[in-house]
C-alpha cells in the first residue's frame, strides 16, 4: 500500500505555518509567572499536530525537535515547571526555527540542522535529567544505524506495457539513502530484434540507508510480479562488501560501484534523473514566488456565492424561456424586466467574487507583535502596541503587497520615533512607548495608521540633512508639511548611527515608491515630542474601480472616479495663460493648470478650444490639476487589465479595461499624467506654475 | 528500409540523441512581395484586421491594442516596423498572433502582414546568414535567408523585431 502522500504536502505545509502563526501570537501573550493554561493548551496543541503531521510526512527532522518543545511545554501545562521568561524566549526562537525547517522542506531541499541541533540541546538542558530518557530515545530515533543493502532488479520484458517505470523507482531509492547503481546491459538484442517497447535492462542497487527493509520493499511492490527483485542485507562496511560481490559476480560490466557510464542507455538513463533535478530545483524557485497561491475562505462567503448562482441560473432560465416564444409587447416588456434581473444577478456575483479575495488585515497586523517585541528588547525600548481595526477587509494582493512598507514604517517608529525610557521619563512622559496600528475604511479607500508617541519628526534637523544632501537650498522657504515629505526623498535619513534596523536613507522612498504602484500614497504628521502618524491610504481592491469614461478625439480614456474632484465647463474669463503655454483657471479660490489630454497623449482632432470642451478637476498626491477633455460618457465599474503584461509601461495610463462593446480603453494614471506633462519638477511636490516647461507641447 | 530509418530516429530522439536533420515548421507570410517566415510554435493564432485602440505616445509602428478574449494584447505593424511604405487596411489583412519570449516573461502580440501564405519545413542549417549590409537597419530583425525551391523567404527574429 503506499497511498501518494505528496499530494497532502501542501495542506500540511499551510497547516504547519498557521499553527506556528497562532503559536507565535499565544506566546506572545504569556507572561511569566501569570501563565493561563487556556494559552499554554493552545501552544501545545498547535505544536502537538505539527509533530504529528511531520512524523506522517517522513519529516523526522521537524517532529523530534517539536517533540522535546512539548516535552516542555507538557511540564509547563501540568506545573511541574514554572514558566520563565527565558523559556518564552527559547519557544519563540523556535517556532522561526520549525518556520524555516518547514519553508526548507516546503522547497524540498534539506532543513539546516544546525539550528535545531542548538536550540534542542537548549531545551534538553533545561529538560534536565528528568528527560534523559526520553532525550536518549531521541536521539536513538534521529541517527538509527546506517546499513547497506544489495538489491538485484531485473523486470521482466513486459515492465514497460504494465506502466512502470523503473526510472522513478531508482528516483525514490535514491531518496533513502546512498544509492550506487550498476546496469547490466547484455540483454540487449541487435538492433534488428530490438523492440522499443520491451525492457531489455537490469540493475544492481547498492543502497545505504538508515530506513527500514519495508521502506524498499515498498518501492519495488507494484512490480513484484514483473521482476525478478531480491534485497539482501549486505551488513559491515559498504566498500569491502561492494568490492566482494561484484568479485563474485563476473557478468558485471562496471567493476566499481559507482557508476561509470559506458554505454550510451546509461548515459541517457543518468541524464534523465538529473533533469528532474534541475526541474525540481525551478520548482522550488517557482513555488517561493508565489508563497501563498491560495486562500481559505468562510463558508458564509461561499453560501452566498452559491445563492447567487443561483438566482442566475433562474434569470437565464426566464430569458431563454421568453427567447422561445413570439415577440410581443408583453414579451418585450418582460425580457427587459429580466435583463434587469440579469444586470443586477452579474453585479452581485462580481461583488461577492470580489469578497472571496478580501481578508482581514489582521493577517498582516498579527506579524507585528514579534516584530516590536524583537526590535525594542534590541533597542532597550519599552513599547506596548495596539492594533486596531484589525477586522478591516482588504484585497490579498494589496495585502501581500503593502506589508514590507508597514514593516519597514514600523521599524522606523520604532528606532526614531520612540524614545528610550530614560529619554521619555526625562521629558515627562510615560516610560513605556505606544505604537498604534489603525486601518479602517473611508470611501472607496482603505485607510493605515502608524501612530507612535515618541519624538515626533525633528524639523531643523530634517532641514540641514537637506541642505546638506543638496535636497533644498538655505533660502527654501519650508512648510512643515513641505519638510515632513522631504524624508520620502531618494537618500535621506536622520539616523546619527547606521543600525541595523533602519537608518540606510533607503527606506522612505522605497516605501513611498512601492505604495504609490498600488496606486494608494503615504503621508506623514507629526508634532515634536508629541508623535508622529504615518498615514497609508490605499484603494479595496487593485482589480475593479469605479471609472469616469472621458473622450478625447475618437478616443475613449477612464479616469479613476476616486481622483476626480469636479467636471465642470471652462469660464474663459477666469483662464489666464503662464507662462508660454500653460493655462491656468481660477476657480474660486484656487488655481488650477489645465493639461490638454490631447496634446499629452498626442491625438489629432480634438477639440482645442477651451470653452467648448469640458474639464475633469482631479486630484493627485494633495494638487489639484484640471483635464481637458471633449466629453464625459458614461460612469462604470471597469476592471483593471494589464497593458504591461504584452507590451510595456505606459507613462499617464496605469492600464487597460474592456468596454461592455468589446473595445480596450485606457485607464489614466494622474500622478504619472502630471509627471508626463513636465507640470512637477521631478523629485518635487510642487507644480511649476511660474517656469512651466516646453515638455507640455 | 524505410521503417528501418524511422525506429532509428525514433530510438534516438528518445535517447535524446537529437535528429540527424533537425526541421522546424515555419509560417510564411507575405509582406510587399517578400516571404517572411516565423517559427510556427510562436504563432497562436491568424486573425482578421479589428480596428485597435491607440496607446498614447507609442511609436508609429505599434497601431494600439485590441482585446483578445480578455486579454490587452498590442498590435505591431510590420510594415511600419521595417520602414516599408504603409498600405490601406482591407478585408485580407491579417492580424497574427504570436508569443514571443523575452528574457522576463512571455508577450503574446499581434503583427499586422498583408497575407498569410504557407507553411515550409525548413532545416536551420539550411539558412544562410543575411549579407551585413551595415546601412540595412532592418537585417537585424533577421535570422537568415532560406531558398524554398524558387522563393526566397526571411526567417524573422521575432524577439528582435517585437523588443519595443
Amino acid at each position: 500500500m503506499s497511498i501518494d502522500l505528496s499530494q497532502f504536502f501542501e495542506v500540511f505545509f499551510e497547516e504547519s505555518f498557521e499553527g506556528l502563526d497562532v503559536m507565535e501570537a499565544e506566546l506572545l501573550n504569556l507572561r511569566p509567572g501569570e501563565e493561563d493554561s487556556e494559552t499554554i493548551n493552545t501552544i501545545f496543541r498547535a505544536a502537538h499536530s505539527i509533530k504529528g503531521g511531520s512524523g506522517t510526512f517522513g519529516f523526522t527532522s521537524v517532529s523530534d525537535f517539536t517533540h522535546v518543545l512539548e516535552t516542555l511545554l507538557d511540564q509547563i501545562r501540568d506545573g511541574r515547571r514554572k514558566l520563565t521568561s527565558e523559556h518564552i524566549n527559547l519557544l519563540l526562537q523556535s517556532v522561526d526555527c520549525l518556520r524555516a525547517m518547514l519553508s526548507a522542506l516546503q522547497n524540498q531541499s534539506e532543513p539546516d540542522a544546525s539550528e535545531s541541533q542548538k536550540l534542542k540541546a537548549q531545551f534538553e538542558r533545561i529538560l534536565g535529567l528528568s528527560s534523559s530518557e526520553e532525550q536518549a530515545s531521541a536521539t536513538a530515533q534521529a541517527a538509527p544505524e546506517k546499513q547497506t543493502y544489495q538489491i538485484d532488479f531485473k523486470p521482466h520484458a513486459h515492465l514497460f506495457k504494465t506502466g512502470n517505470e523503473p526510472l522513478y523507482m531508482i528516483g525514490e531509492l535514491a531518496e533513502l539513502g546512498d544509492l550506487d547503481i550498476e546496469v547490466f546491459t547484455d540483454a540487449i538484442p541487435v538492433f534488428d530484434e530490438f523492440n522499443p517497447e520491451d525492457c531489455y535492462l537490469a540493475w544492481r542497487f547498492f543502497l545505504t540507508t538508515s530506513s527500514p527493509t519495508t521502506a524498499i520493499d515498498e518501492i519495488f511492490e507494484w512490480v513484484e510480479d514483473d521482476a525478478d527483485i531480491s534485497v539482501t542485507l549486505c551488513g559491515g562496511l559498504f566498500e569491502d562488501e561492494a568490492e566482494e560481490s561484484i568479485a563474485s559476480s563476473p557478468e558485471v560490466e562496471n567493476a566499481k560501484p559507482s557508476v561509470k557510464p559506458t554505454p550510451e542507455v546509461v548515459t541517457a538513463a543518468a541524464e534523465k534523473p538529473l533533469a528532474k533535478a534541475n526541474a525540481a530545483v525551478a520548482e522550488a524557485k517557482k513555488s517561493q514566488d508565489n508563497a501563498s497561491t491560495s486562500i481559505r475562505v468562510g463558508i458564509d462567503k461561499v453560501d452566498s456565492l452559491i445563492n447567487m448562482v443561483g438566482e442566475l441560473v433562474i434569470t437565464q432560465a426566464m430569458l431563454s424561456q421568453l427567447g422561445e416564444q413570439d415577440m410581443t409587447e408583453s414579451t418585450v416588456a418582460a425580457l427587459q424586466e429580466g435583463l434587469a434581473q440579469l444586470a443586477h444577478n452579474t453585479r452581485d456575483l462580481q461583488e461577492s467574487v470580489m469578497r472571496i479575495r478580501m481578508l482581514p488585515i489582521s493577517f498582516v497586523f498579527s506579524r507585528f507583535p514579534r516584530l516590536v517585541r524583537d526590535i525594542s528588547q534590541k533597542l532597550n525600548k519599552q513599547v506596548e502596541l495596539k492594533l486596531l481595526g484589525e477586522q478591516t477587509e482588504l484585497d490579498k494582493t494589496v495585502m501581500e503587497k503593502i506589508s514590507d512598507p508597514m514593516v519597514h514604517l514600523v521599524r522606523n517608529s520604532l528606532d526614531h520615533g520612540i524614545e528610550t525610557p530614560e529619554q521619555r521619563i526625562a521629558a515627562g512622559k510615560d516610560p513605556v512607548g505606544t505604537l498604534t496600528l489603525n486601518a479602517f475604511h473611508q470611501g472607496g479607500n482603505i485607510v493605515i495608521e502608524i501612530m507612535d508617541d515618541g519624538q515626533g519628526l525633528n524639523t531643523e534637523k530634517i532641514k540641514q540633512k537637506a541642505i546638506a544632501n543638496g535636497l533644498i537650498t538655505e533660502d527654501d522657504e519650508l512648510s512643515q508639511e513641505e519638510v515632513n515629505e522631504l524624508i520620502f526623498m531618494p537618500g535621506f535619513s536622520t539616523a546619527d548611527a547606521v543600525s541595523d534596523i533602519s537608518g540606510r536613507g533607503v527606506g522612505m522612498d522605497v516605501v513611498r515608491r512601492n505604495i504609490q504602484a498600488l496606486n494608494g500614497s503615504v503621508e506623514v504628521s507629526s508634532a515634536r515630542g508629541v508623535g508622529s502618524t504615518f498615514t497609508i491610504r490605499l484603494p479595496l481592491t487593485l482589480a475593479i474601480l469605479d471609472g469616469q469614461l472621458v473622450q478625447v478625439a475618437e478616443h475613449t480614456y477612464i479616469i479613476p472616479l476616486i481622483s476626480i474632484v469636479e467636471s465642470l465647463q471652462i469660464d474663459v474669463k477666469k483662464v489666464s495663460r503662464v507662462g508660454k503655454n500653460l493655462d491656468v483657471l481660477r476657480l474660486r479660490d484656487e488655481y488650477i493648470p489645465i493639461l490638454r489630454l490631447y496634446d499629452i497623449f498626442n491625438h489629432d482632432g480634438a477639440i482645442e478650444a477651451l470653452d467648448k470642451s469640458l474639464l475633469v478637476v482631479v486630484e493627485s498626491d494633495n494638487q489639484k490639476v484640471g483635464l481637458l477633455v471633449d466629453d464625459l460618457l458614461a460612469q462604470q465599474q471597469v476592471v483593471i487589465k494589464s497593458l504591461e503584461a504584452n507590451y510595456k509601461r505606459v507613462d499617464g495610463i496605469s492600464g487597460a479595461t474592456i468596454l461592455g462593446d468589446g473595445r480596450v480603453s485606457l485607464i489614466i494614471d494622474i500622478s504619472g499624467l502630471v509627471k508626463l506633462s513636465g507640470l512637477r519638477k521631478p523629485g518635487s511636490q510642487e507644480l511649476i506654475i511660474e517656469q512651466n516647461a516646453e515638455a507640455v507641447s | 528500409m524505410q521503417t528501418g530509418t524511422a525506429l532509428q530516429s525514433e530510438f534516438n530522439q528518445r535517447l535524446g540523441l537529437g535528429e540527424d536533420h533537425d526541421e522546424k515548421q515555419y509560417l510564411t507570410f507575405l509582406m510587399a512581395g517578400e516571404e517572411y517566415g516565423v517559427d510556427i510554435l510562436s504563432v497562436q493564432e491568424i486573425r482578421g484586421w479589428t480596428s485597435a485602440t491607440a496607446i498614447p505616445n507609442a511609436p508609429d509602428f505599434v497601431k494600439g491594442a485590441i482585446n483578445l478574449r480578455g486579454t490587452i494584447v498590442p498590435i505591431i505593424d510590420l510594415r511600419l516596423r521595417f520602414g516599408i511604405d504603409p498600405i490601406a487596411y482591407g478585408p485580407l489583412t491579417v492580424v497574427i498572433v504570436v508569443a514571443v519570449e523575452f528574457k522576463e516573461q512571455t508577450k503574446t502580440m499581434g503583427i499586422v502582414v498583408d497575407g498569410v501564405s504557407d507553411v515550409y519545413s525548413i532545416s536551420e542549417e539550411k539558412a544562410k546568414d543575411v549579407p551585413d549590409f551595415q546601412e540595412s537597419s532592418s537585417s537585424q530583425y533577421v535570422d537568415g535567408l532560406v531558398n524554398v525551391g524558387e522563393k526566397m523567404v526571411v526567417l524573422l527574429n521575432l524577439q528582435k523585431t517585437l523588443q519595443i
